[in-house]
């Protein structure tokens, strides 16, 4: 039926501005493909410069067009006639490329030009030795390539999201965290302490990357690591044990748990900023959903259940549960299976096709088990404004996280899911002013509906 | 058996009372008829299917498998005749079924008003699926529209054609926009964000001929200027959609005349929402209701009379809303666009011109009567109270906050909104 609508008139056609952004933009891109197929630059400094230099302004100057020039408001107009951002060719296309590239990231390193065994760099991984030199004296890892990508990609497309946005100050105060918590947290500030710590082995210095999120944080080396790097060491083993035992826990209470998923965390920053154009392609199916519980919380006793193996082998001086290999069965399974297949390739590597919150929804351990917290002991929701709903469908059409949000507001229902991410998109593309997202009162939050709008005969 | 009921029409108020009654009853049959569209899908949702917001999918609130799983047996088929003395109706295509007890929801169509031209290619209104459908056709490639009618259909279908790059000229009889609903300001504030967005909007100016020989190629207006265009749309109104009844026995004016239980002069057979006139109008609201909520409550209330709890239409204070381009509007209460003798208002604009807030109250007894909100969002339920209980006025302004209902970290206006409102007292 849809595509009868999908092809006709062209929306209004990218002014030269907008093309000379896009034309700039696409000149970083070519550099790090031309690596990534091999080319290696005599003058990589020079290069990565220009590279990312030329995406973040682009960016820039194609979003400050496109959407400086229009009125303040929502700006979803052709969405859904864009092959981009409806699963057509070249959402497609960039699927394609962007698994491909996690692949290799993940398994095949060599193939970006990660020099093994003592060999220098080549191609997209020498591109970045410049940077990784100036940080912390040593060549470029793919890690470190990868985190460098990342956070260009979060600040850039975080610039077009707050252009896109600019009447909603929720946006704005959000992503403008989602940017710093980005550069500085998880990229600037770690990249400094490994260059001032270099004797130390290697241990995560992001301080909102709490477990099980990272779940490599009780494997035997990274408690190790820790434990040998002083009060530094020290300092990051306390935190992070608070982080999930305490700190989690207590801020989900007081605001849910979008304080993490889409404020601080990385794959919901990545989410909310690269991916925002690929947030109506979750499915709102109910069997969409009864997958998701299935799915989240079976990673999530999956991860539960890996990390109290490895504690119980590093603790007990063990290497083996009941005749099995600790790492063979549980450690090295969740790692594959979990920590690069799902959260990477499927991941982001699916965003134009399934949605950018894929792992965020179906995955991470981290969201299911704060999702427990909001769904059961938290003072978050998003009221529903009495009867205003029209059951137009924008609120559950933008949630990335696939919560059929009309469902509940047509009924006037508050909405309290443990997968919601408190993205505020919802409250944003309603015409009518009917979505809240606000922290208040536990009593009263499911409620049943607007009794106040009834019939008044209907209420005796 | 059990009680075989029938409903024409699956909008908002044949859906609202096909699933009341299933809640209520889980052994009458229900069947939810419809020419337009299978499955239920939300009408004001439209606008956002052509530009682009949503695929056609998404504006169905139910999941296909919902209406098997509540047994609403669906049939997409179209009524020409209804027989009541034999509690039968007849389709189109010949076949025919029984009813125990017939709803009537069988909704509005577009008003035409019987200009020149009027039924050329490329001139339409736009009520539901087969007018998205046409007018997907009709605006392919095109540059230049004409909506006429400055109404709540109006201004969304200047929205669509615009988010095309389509540049539209809209043709408004009265002195003020929506001016039989809205009061001075606010009309003139939704006047000014129209033209910033480059709609020609000629005020108080009528449609007096569409010329074109087989397609539109321009209009001619009642100031005798032509328009070139290659699109019509005829925005002046909806009126219940009746025309299939007329060789029933079922008793009409404008649309089905019913009592305050819904009931028609013949016996079972009950009509809701848009098509539904009121014989006595409730004190304060229109003899034809044609709104969404409305309608749900029309659907809701009559399925317990269906089943035998009799219940009289009574409902609770008014409420509406819209969206004009990027202007929320939300009402409570009445405002009417000019004041009544007994009442008082005080407005407040935004030096943006883009926020506005209106409360109207009684001279006398100073108590709040309603409130109109533009680009402000406010609580339904806060506000409703207030105005149940009377609330004086001035309380209301000191407690104004209470029911912002704007995103999290928006700029409060509250309290200058109050200041405002001191002034003018003292």
């Amino acid at each position: 039926m849809s595509n009868d609508l999908s092809i006709s008139n062209p929306h209004p056609k990218i002014d030269v501005f907008e093309k000379l952004g896009l034309a700039l933009a696409s000149v970083g891109i070519i550099i790090l493909l031309a690596t990534w197929f091999g080319y290696t630059f005599e003058n990589n400094a020079l290069f990565l410069t220009v590279s990312i230099s030329s995406i973040v302004l682009g960016t820039v100057v194609f979003s400050a067009r496109k959407y400086l020039t229009q009125l303040e408001g929502i700006k979803n107009n052709g969405v859904y006639h864009s092959s981009l951002s409806s699963r057509g060719v070249v959402g497609w296309i960039i699927g394609i490329v962007l698994t491909s590239f996690y692949i290799f990231l993940y398994w095949f390193p060599e193939f970006l030009g990660l020099g093994e065994n003592g060999n220098t760099n080549r191609g997209l991984i020498a591109l970045f030795d410049p940077l990784s030199m100036w940080f912390k004296n040593q060549a470029a890892s793919q890690w470190f390539v990868y985190g460098t990508i990342y956070t260009v990609c979060i600040v850039a497309l975080g610039i077009k999201f707050m252009l896109k946005y600019r009447h909603n100050r929720y946006q704005l105060i959000r992503t403008t965290v989602v940017i710093i918590a980005q550069f500085f947290l998880a990229y600037f500030i770690p990249e400094i302490l490994e260059g001032l710590n270099q004797e130390q082995a290697y241990f995560t210095k992001d301080l909102k990357n709490f477990w099980p999120l990272n779940y490599y944080f009780f494997d035997e080396w990274h408690l190790n690591n820790m434990q040998q790097s002083g009060s530094m060491g020290m300092f990051y083993l306390v935190w992070g044990i608070a982080g999930f035992l305490i700190i989690t826990p207590v801020i989900t209470y007081y605001v849910g748990k979008r304080w993490y998923c889409s404020w601080v965390c990385g794959c919901g920053g990545l989410a909310e900023t690269a991916g925002d154009s690929f947030r109506q392609l979750s499915s709102k199916k109910l069997s969409a959903w009864k997958l998701e519980r299935w799915m989240i919380h079976s990673v999530m006793v999956f991860v539960f259940l890996m990390t109290a193996g490895v504690l119980y082998g590093y603790f007990a001086g063990v290497s083996e549960i009941f005749g099995l290999s600790i790492y063979d069965y549980l450690r090295q399974p969740y790692g594959f299976l979990i920590g690069s297949a799902f959260s990477g390739v499927i991941g982001v590597g699916f965003y134009p096709v399934l949605g950018n919150r894929v792992w965020c929804r179906f995955g991470c351990p981290m969201a299911g088990y704060m999702g427990l917290f909001q769904r059961f002991k938290s003072r978050f929701r998003i009221t529903t404004n009495g009867g205003q709903c029209i059951s137009c469908g924008n609120c559950s059409t933008y949630c990335e996280q696939g919560i059929d949000v009309r469902a509940y507001a047509q009924k006037g229902e508050n909405i309290v899911r443990a997968s919601c991410v408190g993205c505020g998109v919802c409250s944003a593309v309603c015409p009518r002013g009917v979505l809240k997202l606000e922290n208040g009162s536990e009593e009263g939050r499911i409620s049943s509906g607007p009794i106040d709008i009834k019939n008044k005969t209907l209420n005796l | 058996m059990s009680r075989n009921i029938v409903i024409i029409g699956n909008g908002i108020s044949g859906v609202t009372c096909a699933r009341s009654l299933r809640k209520l009853d889980s052994a009458c049959k229900i069947t939810l008829i419809s020419a337009e569209t299978k499955y239920f899908y939300s009408r004001t949702a439209l606008m956002y299917v052509y530009m682009g917001h949503m695929p056609f999918e998404n504006t169905q609130p139910y999941e296909n498998w919902f209406w098997e799983k509540n047994r609403i047996e669906l049939v997409h088929r179209f009524v020409q005749k209804i027989d009541t003395s034999k509690k039968q109706l007849h389709f189109s295509d010949g076949t025919a079924l029984f009813y125990d007890s017939l709803v009537l929801a069988c909704g509005s169509k577009s008003n035409k008003f019987g200009w020149p031209g009027q039924d050329l290619k490329g001139v339409q209104g736009l009520f539901n699926y087969q007018d998205l459908l046409a007018m997907e056709e009709n605006t392919k490639g095109i540059s230049s529209a004409v909506v006429v009618g400055g109404g709540l259909i109006g201004v969304e279908m200047a929205e669509m054609l615009h988010s095309r790059g389509i540049h539209v000229s809209f043709l408004v009889r009265e002195k003020d926009f929506w001016g039989a609903v809205l009061p001075k300001e606010e009309s003139k504030m939704i006047e000014r964000h129209i033209r910033e967005y480059g709609i020609d909007l000629q005020m108080e100016t009528e449609l007096k001929e569409i010329k074109g020989s087989e397609k539109v190629n321009a209009i001619t207006t009642s100031k005798e200027q032509e328009i070139p265009c290659s699109f019509v749309g005829l925005t002046v109104g909806v009126s219940p959609n009746i025309e299939f009844l007329k060789s029933s026995a079922i008793p009409l004016d404008r649309g089905i005349l019913i009592n305050e239980y819904f009931e028609t002069n013949v016996s079972d057979v009950y009509a809701i929402g848009d098509c539904a006139q009121f014989k006595q109008a409730l004190p304060g609201r229109r003899n034809l209701e044609q709104v969404w909520y409305t309608g749900k409550e029309h659907g809701e209330t009559v399925a317990h009379t269906i089943l035998g709890n009799k219940k009289a239409y009574a409902p609770g204070n008014w409420f509406n809303s819209a969206k004009f381009f990027d202007i929320e509007y939300q009402t409570y209460g009445m405002v009417n666009a000019s004041l009544k003798e007994n009442e008082a208002t005080f407005y407040w604009e935004h030096q943006d011109g883009k926020k506005s807030f209106r409360i109207v109250f009684d001279k006398t007894t100073q108590a709040v009567l309603g409130f109109n909100a533009f680009g402000i969002r406010m609580r339904h339920e806060v506000c409703d109270k207030w105005i149940t209980n009377k609330t004086a006025v001035k309380d209301v302004m000191n407690k104004l906050a209470a029911a912002n209902f704007d995103p999290e970290f928006y700029k409060y206006h509250e309290k200058e909104i109050n200041n405002a409102f001191q002034n003018q007292l003292s």
